[in-house]
């Protein structure tokens, strides 16, 4: 507790003038790049191909996620970062530099494993202090690192205790310092908080995003939970059957999906059927199966009578009663299922014999009209602005 | 079952109970026929150790001279000398085999992979007198080329009975040490190289620590084996290389005596010791 909080900042950061919290200074995006995948493949020995063709720049400092469902590539593109897997093809540059057949113990990058990977036979103190040991960094200069890094994490005084007297919180903060005494360049974070319950999972995500923004090192981060990637994340890799399906922000990937199946990962979607009618500039008409046509704004629109889906939020949605004087609504349907959530309630409309709509309406004073819900079989219009709405071709 | 067929139904309760109450008779005269079997022998043996007389057949008196003539017997020194020679070597040497033989058959895939496991193995099943002779032939065979094609004047000894009790002890070393093995978390071999860590220092402050508990259960193991062996050593002795076992058994040919209970009795406790001790390790989790 001598060190005041400021001087631990100093003590793990990369450096006064790099290590800003993305307040002021350079964008992250233009900042130098930390970790380059060219083409990463990775072909197991059944034939299974986990990693496909993967390119991704990350810059310095940057809380870059690799988010899917699992079994789609994501840790083991992190696992060949790290080193313990050899690409089939294609290329791993860590500060611009090829690793090629570099082992894990001569890269320039920490992991925090899944399950934390204590060593339990080792206390607290030994746990943090073994990378610095490993490369033989004088005594004294160990024990302060080790002190700040406990400090950073705030497990002052649990240096004498084993990994097995600790909860499960605590393990994981272990696993931080033991990782973030080293300094890395690059952090790699293989689903560290997947063993902890939902409320210290809340609580560990936003401590670690601040740990992340006080530390500046870049952190490379494999998730299948999408609000996790979505809270963290300055950046978020999609990825899906070893593939990477998008790149971009949070908002980028929240509300401007580029494929179907991002738009159905990420949040909810509802995908609507239909053909492209018109092509204006910037502007496609879509004739929705059961024939509704619908104008929806569209950067690359595809040429005519080709299939798509147009993919809608639930909660871009407006819905109001098909009598009602603002009901010039987009789509026509009824009501089908209602379901109150305290703060919003879900309607489900039925607008053809084979599509149903999912509505997400904020339970405000305006949407809910005296308290009123919208009853089962009311006749409704829906209707949604013309951003709202996405164009997919696949 | 017979039973079953004879009585009236009406009599299920009390029949069922009856027959709860002779399985459980069963099973305690089971419980008490294995203890006395098993040890009222071994009970007499160090009962007599103490006894004062001469005779086996009565009771004169509670004494330790058994145990203190023991200790001043010259022949039972160099016997207990020539034995633990053996065992700490053979220990020594069968824990380093077996745990390399453990790392190799958990860690590594190759070609005679499910030969040599089976090899490995086959001291533990084959009949001790089997060992025993296969070795006295194989280390006349050695002799007789060594002296032939070197000039090399070898005979049994206290070397033959160790390479003996090496050749049978490294296999039970390895069965535990790979127990553990088998459920080694890798990931804290991977976060140790993560950290900085060498193959070699990985293997030195990660995997061998964590397998401690095992080498030693092992290796408790292997002492206890090479402590107490007659048939192999026996078969593969020389001159002057008497170990403990032989040297009882030369003393109870020459009749049965007191001394020869207190010295069986003190082998019987060193063993105990050792293989309580081997069990605890083996239970011991560091996780």
């Amino acid at each position: 507790m001598s060190t005041s909080g400021i001087e631990l900042t100093v003590g793990l950061t990369r450096s006064a003038t790099q290590g800003e919290t993305g307040m002021g200074g350079m964008r992250p995006l233009e900042r130098p790049i930390d970790v380059e995948l060219v083409e990463l493949t990775k072909v197991f020995d059944n034939g299974v191909v986990a990693v496909d063709r993967v390119s991704l720049q990350i810059h310095q400092g940057e809380f870059f996620s690799l988010l899917g469902p699992s079994g789609c590539g994501k840790t083991t593109t992190l696992r060949m970062i790290a080193g313990f897997e050899h690409p089939t093809s294609g290329e791993v540059l860590i500060e611009g530099r090829p690793m090629g057949n570099t082992p894990p113990f001569r890269r320039n990058v920490n992991t925090v494993f899944q399950n934390y990977a204590l060593f339990p036979h080792m206390t607290v103190y030994d746990n943090v202090a073994f990378g610095l040991r490993m490369k033989r960094i004088p005594r004294d200069e160990i024990a302060r690192r080790v002190r700040e890094a406990l400090q950073l994490v705030r497990l002052q005084g649990f240096e004498e205790r084993y990994p097995r007297q600790l909860s499960g919180g605590q393990q994981q903060r272990v696993a931080l310092a033991r990782a973030l005494v080293n300094r890395p360049r690059v952090l790699l974070l293989d689903e560290p908080l997947g063993a902890l319950d939902l409320k210290l999972r809340k609580e560990m995500q936003l401590e670690l995003k601040h740990l992340q923004m006080t530390v500046g090192i870049t952190f490379i981060y494999v998730t299948h939970d999408q609000e996790e990637a979505l809270t963290m994340s300055d950046r978020i890799a999609v990825m899906n059957a070893g593939r990477v399906l998008q790149v971009g922000t949070p908002v980028e990937i929240y509300e401007r999906p580029s494929s179907r199946f991002v738009a159905d990962f990420i949040g909810e979607s509802n995908f609507l059927r239909g053909r492209v009618t018109e092509v204006g500039p910037g502007e496609v008409t879509v004739a929705l199966d059961g024939g509704f046509p619908i104008s929806v704004r569209c950067d690359q629109p595809p040429a005519r009578g080709t299939e798509v889906t147009v993919a809608v939020r639930p909660e871009k949605i407006r819905i109001a009663p098909a009598e009602a004087p603002e009901a010039n609504g987009l789509v026509r349907g009824r009501v089908e299922e209602v379901i109150y959530i305290g703060t919003d309630t879900f309607y489900v409309v039925r607008i053809t014999d084979e599509t149903v709509v999912r509505v997400r309406s904020q339970n405000d004073r305006n949407r809910l009209d005296g308290g009123q819900l919208l009853p089962v079989g009311t006749p409704v219009s829906l209707d949604w602005a013309p951003d709202a709405a996405r164009v997919l071709t696949e | 079952m017979t039973s079953e067929a004879t009585m009236p139904s009406a009599l299920v309760l009390p029949k069922r109970r009856w027959r709860v109450s002779f399985g459980w008779l069963a099973l305690y005269l089971n419980v008490v026929l294995a203890f006395v079997f098993l040890y009222a022998p071994i009970v007499v043996m160090s009962i007599f150790s103490f006894n004062a007389s001469r005779q086996m057949q009565v009771w004169m008196g509670f004494t330790l001279d058994w145990y203190v003539r023991m200790l001043h017997d010259e022949r039972v020194r160099i016997a207990a000398q020539n034995s633990l020679i053996v065992a700490l070597v053979s220990t020594l040497v069968s824990t380093v085999i077996g745990t390399l033989a453990a790392m190799a058959l958990e860690r590594t895939r190759f070609r005679v992979k499910r030969l040599y496991e089976g090899a490995m193995y086959l001291p533990i099943i084959v009949p001790e007198i089997v060992m025993a002779i296969a070795l006295l032939v194989f280390f006349n065979l050695a002799f007789t080329w060594l002296d032939r094609l070197f000039g090399l004047q070898l005979n049994f000894g206290l070397g033959t009975i160790t390479i003996a009790h090496i050749a049978f002890s490294f296999p039970f070393v390895a069965v535990v040490v790979r127990a553990r093995l088998a459920d080694f978390d890798r990931t804290l071999e991977q976060a140790a190289q993560d950290l900085g860590a060498t193959d070699w220092q990985t293997f030195r402050y990660i995997t061998l620590p964590l397998l401690m508990p095992g080498i030693i259960a092992g290796a408790l193991l292997a002492f206890t084996l090479s402590i107490d062996d007659f048939v192999i050593t026996f078969f593969n002795a020389g001159v002057g290389s008497t170990t403990l076992p032989l040297e009882i058994y030369g003393r109870v040919r020459r009749g049965i005596t007191p001394d020869v209970n207190a010295l069986s009795t003190v082998m019987l406790l060193a063993s105990i010791v050792l293989v309580l001790g081997s069990l605890l390790l083996q239970r011991r989790r560091t996780a």
